[in-house]
């Protein structure tokens, strides 16, 4: 492999995972860190630690400048940008790429492409994958907007094409609404993305979010199966599944062959994620977008094929084929992901950042813990609040539940306030065992259970 | 006269303006109500808004927009 030291320009716990995965294939690490985290974990793991700026994030996670020169400085030759800050910049996947290096993740124009979100429909249409009903193109004008609106009927969405993750989106139930709105929107996608641009999706009233995971080697594409992210809150995923439990198997086949589809579309390089939403009343998925990059709740998948996919995307950008067919990834059991926050459910999900005085972690062959944490750590208030990623594995569903919640009762964070209360009450809950769930049934729960 | 002193809620990045290219809620020297939003606390990405306790004629800012801040940090003093 052409790689052999590899810079990682993120924090937090997916720091601390790249770093496990440039061990595991034998490579070097190199940190680059904010002032605010010179005593991180990654930082201690790492064999060389820059610092790049200061604590706030657009003056050091997010300086394309600071980050190449500290590569050069240091000798590594690749950056794993990991998820958040530049994951998804293509000019910062060009730089990169200018500056001699490799980066870990399909290059500046397939990021532009499929981040592009009017853009990535386009393509899913091509390639003959189901879209929600809504545009083709960017909305010349509100009038254009309303036409359309009228044509696929309301309630609509109005999203911003340099949106995703959930940011930038509006959702409208009338004419009136959506002329009022309609400014408003294209005026925050302005402020926000830096591009106005915006499109119309129609609102798929009970849906769950199922997403499959891709990996791609420019030549060969495979899915590794699918996770069930419906529990969110404010768009945010809070729980992750895999599989997505009551998939029938033809749709789960049709889904997963259609992101494989996409990915060959457009030579895809990398590890990648295609989300759906998924109408369980009519069996109907509908494309969303694509992610390229690992996404935050890659270990339910792993858990399920005992696939690596931080090593295997790193192998991938070194130049090696996919070391994998598709008929080797094979789903095993069910697991579950919590993310522990440390915001306060009975406060409003109040997030606190603080010292951690205490931390116990429970440890068997079927759970994983996913964190930067340690005791005497202290989490800064710059960034976001996850403080790790409780995974849980069973032979199925039921099992998976009832071990996790053995599990969650184990698992020890003082010093800060965390989500733990949250996905206790979640992994007892009815509801959720009859997998009676939907993006909306979170928002729905929460005031019965968290006043 | 009296002056009163404006603390942080909580650690994080202190703003002075609703949005970058907006301006202040307050100029410095500014007369305050109980009530005015003097700023905001930025706390992992979730922002709290600081609110004056007491009125006064006069602000003035010690902490800048967009400084690191901790909890208790001393952001403002308003006379009375």
């Amino acid at each position: 492999m052409k790689i052999r030291s590899v810079l990682i320009a993120n924090r937090g716990e997916i720091a601390v995972r790249i770093n496990r995965a440039c061990r595991t294939l034998g490579l070097r690490t190199v940190q680059v860190h904010s002032a605010a985290d010179r005593d991180s974990l990654a930082v201690r793991l790492a064999d060389r630690a820059i610092e790049i700026g200061p604590a706030p994030a657009a003056k050091s996670y997010l300086r394309i400048d600071a980050i190449i020169e500290a590569a050069r400085a240091s000798g590594a030759d690749a950056v794993h940008p990991g998820y958040g800050f530049l994951a998804e910049n293509g000019d910062f996947a060009d730089a990169v790429a200018a500056a001699g290096l490799i980066f870990i993740g399909p290059d500046g124009d397939a990021i532009r492409l499929l981040g592009d979100k009017v853009a990535a429909r386009q393509i899913a249409a091509e390639a003959g994958v189901p879209t929600v009903p809504g545009s083709t193109a960017r909305l010349a004008d509100v009038d254009a907007g309303l036409a359309l609106a009228h044509r696929i009927g309301y309630p609509v969405m109005i999203k911003a094409a340099a949106g995703g993750g959930g940011r930038g989106i509006r959702v409208v139930h009338s004419a009136e609404e959506f002329a009022r709105q309609f400014p408003q929107a294209a005026a925050e996608a302005a402020a926000s993305f830096g591009d106005g641009g915006l499109y119309v999706e129609k609102m798929i009233e009970s849906a769950r979010h199922v997403e499959v995971q891709i990996l791609g080697d420019g030549q060969r594409y495979v899915h590794c199966f699918e996770r069930e992210c419906s529990l969110q809150r404010r768009r945010q995923k809070v729980w992750e599944e895999a599989p997505a439990f009551d998939l029938p198997a033809e749709v789960r086949a049709q889904m997963c062959t259609a992101a494989v589809k996409l990915a060959a579309r457009v030579d895809y390089q990398g590890a990648g994620t295609v989300e759906f939403l998924y109408d369980r009343a009519t069996t109907s998925f509908y494309f969303i977008e694509v992610n390229t990059r690992i996404q935050v709740e890659h270990p339910v998948t792993e858990m399920i094929t005992g696939l690596d996919l931080v090593a295997e995307m790193i192998r991938i950008a070194g130049g090696e084929r996919l070391s994998i067919e598709q008929d080797d990834v094979v789903i095993h059991g069910h697991a579950i992901e919590c993310r522990i926050n440390a915001e306060n459910p009975a406060r409003n999900f109040l997030p606190g950042p603080g010292t951690i005085k205490s931390l116990k972690v429970p440890h068997a062959p079927d759970v994983r813990f996913d964190s930067m944490l340690f005791e005497g750590y202290t989490v800064p208030p710059f960034y976001d609040s996850l403080l790790g990623k409780l995974i849980v594995h069973g032979a199925d569903r039921a099992a998976c539940l009832t071990r996790l919640q053995s599990v969650l009762n184990e698992l020890v964070i003082e010093g800060v306030p965390t989500t733990i209360a949250l996905h206790a009450a979640l992994a007892a809950d009815a509801s959720v065992a009859a997998g009676n769930i939907d993006t909306r049934f979170l928002e729905g729960w929460l005031p019965s259970q968290f006043p | 006269m009296s002056e009163h002193e404006v603390l942080s809620p909580l650690p994080g990045t202190f703003y002075r303006r609703p949005a970058p290219d907006a301006p202040p809620f307050k100029e410095d020297g500014a007369a305050v109500a109980v009530g005015d939003v003097l700023g905001l606390v930025e706390v992992m990405k979730n922002f709290q808004e600081v609110t004056a306790e007491h009125a006064g004629s006069s602000i003035t800012f010690l902490a800048e927009d967009g400084e690191a801040i901790d909890s208790e940090q001393v952001l403002a003093r308003i006379s009375e």
